[in-house]
């Protein structure tokens, strides 16, 4: 047999392939102009403001635009000894250039990042250099403050080269690049992120634990009941979806705080002592509490959603061969139901590694989530670089969540409805 | 070793599920040990709730059911060790099909080597062998069926539930899988309790059948004896055709009554009728009555032809006869037959031995 296959023809002579992709290229382009605004406004709204955000987390561009002589001065500077006087002119001329346009203010803020103490000697710099003369830089500006005859500092500056840096990711990992270019952790006292990454992950991890110990009795019973108690139910599941996320942890706020109805009703009922009512939020108790209520219908939902497709039948099925009932549930109920814990759990996990207002209002110091420190850092030091590195790596942690999953129960298994 | 006469007892079973109204009312029915028992009745009619009562998942509301001389209504599903057919097959979707079957044995503990022959042996009493590997997913609808009828045999259960289990296939297959559990019943003697809607099912498949309604058993007997010898007018109107008239009793006497219908008289069997002036319903097989009937026949009435409508090997005449314009025949296809055209009248008879005169509701 010729593996060649004979190309068929229309009865017009066109090849029928051509013929076909012709009929639906109309079909094609009318689908694409459905979609096009909306793909639009994705771009514009979505992809492209992120990818920029995301950019920024590894862009270092904007030291290296502000001393462009310095840089390529130093390229021949071993990093030893101080370097010549070249460095210095062509720090001191990029250095002038950046005072006419009023730009120094930004560059002792990047060079701060690097190494403290730039700030006030870059400021000082300023000051001094009104009055610099031409020639001999080196001793000038070495006069300025004994910080700028330290090779470190030149070193600093030297870091900031390259117009790519990963130092941000560094940074949320609690690492830096030393003096000698290598990367090292930070002091055992000023490790806080690798702390809060953990922390995040325990949390999500415990969240996602009682969400699931909570929502599988919640959906199934949902999948059972008479319709007239389901819909009922159903109401209640999804009442808190209708009231804002503030609303809701204020009340959590309300109810947990130590002059709270939570604690006042164990103090009445003899449980606790007046004088030693225990602290259920501003720490981790109050982060579980208001997280697993708040992310609670995320489970229920896919959980009943697979549940409603199982057969009353299997069970019976499974009591009538032999099966006591617990074998009967663990047997024939509960692997049919993976999918929808596998969905389950994965949304809750995804959703609570990132929560933000939650933790930030009833998690106190030690409840608060990684998410709390990007925003910390979008908002209160504006270090958006560090931010975005922080939120990719977040996002990484999620894909490389995600591919386990999918390594391990096989994504095609999820079942979202 | 002798049979028992009572393998499965209903005594007296009554089931309401909302207290309001009776499902299934004072339930009396006895099954004899290796026979094929069908449960035959419209939807409602309280025999799926027989069913579950026997397999366990519904409790009677009063009464006692007993299985092999044992009262088994506070003995959950799981120990009664009946086997169980399914409406929708209820295989289990995540195992293949030998686990299916293993599943009944791994939960008595049954030790591999053994439990596998006796997969061996359920698989190719339902010709599945070679098949063990498969999901359920992957077999058509009929091999599912057949699963399931493997999986309820296979731990070797006195009594075997079948719920409406061929009421997913498609016509063929249908009538081919009721000779197979025919077969596979009569191989193996095990008790068969089938429910079903269908009735021609009921009359291919079983030793005995009752037919059910209102929560009630109307008649419990031979599928021959069922068709030929209804006992009320429900049964002869649910099992087969049936052509009926509405009339009132004016004379009985010697095995014989005459009922009067449209003023005319007509003799009928009196089964459920008792004196003169009762109202009655008369039923009679549209077989039994006859085109250009012998003269010996008691009942001889002219009508005129309605309908025609050919069936291939026989023709069905709808006539109005006696104010009933519903009248239903049955002509073969023969060459004495071709007069019968529309509009026409026609000689129509039948022994009066044939119309039961049956209760009038």
């Amino acid at each position: 047999m010729s593996s060649e296959t004979k190309q068929i023809l229309t009865t017009d002579g066109i090849p029928l392939e051509v013929s076909l992709k012709k009929a639906e290229r109309k079909n094609k382009i009318k689908a694409f102009l459905l979609v096009a605004p909306l793909l639009l406004f994705l771009i514009i709204t979505y992809v492209f403001p992120i990818g920029d955000m995301l950019f920024r987390s590894v862009d270092d561009k904007m030291v290296t635009q502000m001393l462009p002589k310095t840089f390529k001065a130093m390229e021949n500077w071993d990093g030893q000894e101080l370097p010549e006087e070249e460095v210095f002119a062509a720090f001191h001329e990029d250095f002038i250039k950046l005072v006419e346009d009023k730009r120094e203010g930004k560059l002792s803020t990047q060079l701060n990042y690097t190494k403290n103490g730039f700030k006030s000697i870059i400021k000082k710099l300023r000051r001094k250099s009104k009055s610099f003369e031409e020639g001999n830089y080196k001793e000038q500006i070495m006069s300025v403050h004994k910080r700028w005859a330290d090779v470190e500092y030149w070193r600093a500056i030297k870091r900031r080269a390259p117009e790519f840096t990963s130092q941000k990711y560094l940074k949320g990992m609690d690492m830096y690049v030393n003096e000698e270019g290598k990367i090292v952790s930070v002091e055992e006292d000023r490790r806080i992120h690798r702390v809060l990454w953990l922390r995040t992950l325990e949390i999500a991890f415990f969240v996602t634990v009682f969400c699931f110990l909570m929502a599988y009795p919640i959906a199934h019973l949902l999948a059972t009941l008479p319709m007239k108690y389901s819909n009922l139910l159903m109401i209640c599941v999804l009442l808190p979806f209708w009231t804002s996320l503030l609303v809701r942890t204020a009340s959590w706020m309300i109810l947990l705080q130590q002059q709270g109805i939570v604690n006042d009703f164990f103090v009445g009922i003899g449980l606790v002592a007046d004088d030693n009512r225990p602290e259920m939020m501003y720490n981790k108790t109050g982060s579980y509490v208001a997280m697993t209520q708040i992310l609670l219908p995320f489970m229920v939902l896919p959980l009943y959603s697979v549940m409603k497709t199982i057969s009353p039948s299997l069970m019976r099925a499974g009591k009538s061969l032999g099966g006591t009932p617990f074998v009967a549930f663990w047997k024939v109920y509960f692997p049919l139901t993976i999918p929808g814990i596998g969905a389950g759990c994965l949304l809750v996990f995804i959703l609570a590694i990132g929560y933000y207002i939650t933790p930030a209002l009833v998690g106190g110091a030690s409840g608060t989530l990684i998410s709390n420190q990007i925003a910390f850092h979008m908002k209160s030091t504006l270090d958006w670089s560090f931010a975005s590195a922080m939120g990719l790596m977040l996002l990484s942690g999620v894909l490389v969540i995600y591919w386990l999953y999918n390594k391990l129960v096989g994504i095609d298994n999820i079942k979202l409805g | 070793m002798a049979l028992k006469k009572d393998f499965v007892k209903f005594d007296k079973v009554d089931k309401s599920y909302d207290g309001k109204v009776l499902v299934v009312k004072d339930l009396q029915l006895d099954i004899e040990e290796g026979e094929f028992v069908t449960m035959l009745g419209p939807s409602g009619s309280g025999k799926t709730t027989c069913l579950m009562m026997l397999a366990g998942f519904e409790t009677p509301t009063n009464g006692e059911i007993y299985l092999d001389g044992r009262a088994i209504s506070s003995i959950p599903p799981h120990k009664r060790g009946i086997g169980m057919v399914f409406q929708n097959y209820a295989l289990f979707p995540h195992m293949t099909v030998y686990e299916n079957l293993a599943f009944p044995l791994r939960v008595r503990k049954i030790p591999k080597d053994e439990a596998d022959k006796k997969i061996d042996k359920a698989l190719s009493m339902v010709s599945l062998q070679g098949f063990a590997s498969r999901m359920p997913g992957q077999l058509s609808g009929g091999q599912q069926q057949r699963v399931a009828v493997a999986r309820s045999l296979v731990f070797d259960p006195q009594l075997v539930l079948m719920d409406e289990p061929l009421g997913a296939l498609d016509k063929n297959l249908r009538e081919s899988m009721q000779y197979e559990i025919k077969h596979i019943h009569e191989n193996i003697g095990v008790t068969v309790v089938y429910v079903t809607h269908d009735q021609s099912e009921a009359l291919t498949m079983s030793n005995r059948i009752a037919v059910f309604n209102d929560g009630k058993v109307q008649q419990l007997s031979s599928p021959d004896e069922l068709y030929e010898k209804p006992v009320n007018s429900f049964v002869a109107e649910f099992i087969g055709e049936n052509n009926t008239f509405v009339g009132e009793v004016s004379d009985i006497s010697g095995g014989k009554c005459k009922v009067k219908i449209a003023n005319t008289d007509i003799l009928a069997n009196p089964i459920s009728v008792k004196g003169k002036g009762e109202k009655t319903k008369i039923s009679l097989r549209p077989e039994r009555a006859l085109i250009n009937p012998s003269d010996q026949m008691d009942n001889i009435h002219s009508g005129k032809i309605e309908e025609v409508i050919y069936h291939g090997d026989h023709t069905r005449v709808r006539i109005n006869l006696l104010g009933n314009n519903q009248f239903i025949l049955k002509v073969p296809n023969s060459s004495a037959n071709l007069d019968i055209k529309l509009g026409k009248d026609i000689k129509i008879g039948w022994n009066s031995e044939d119309a039961r005169a049956l209760d009038p509701s």
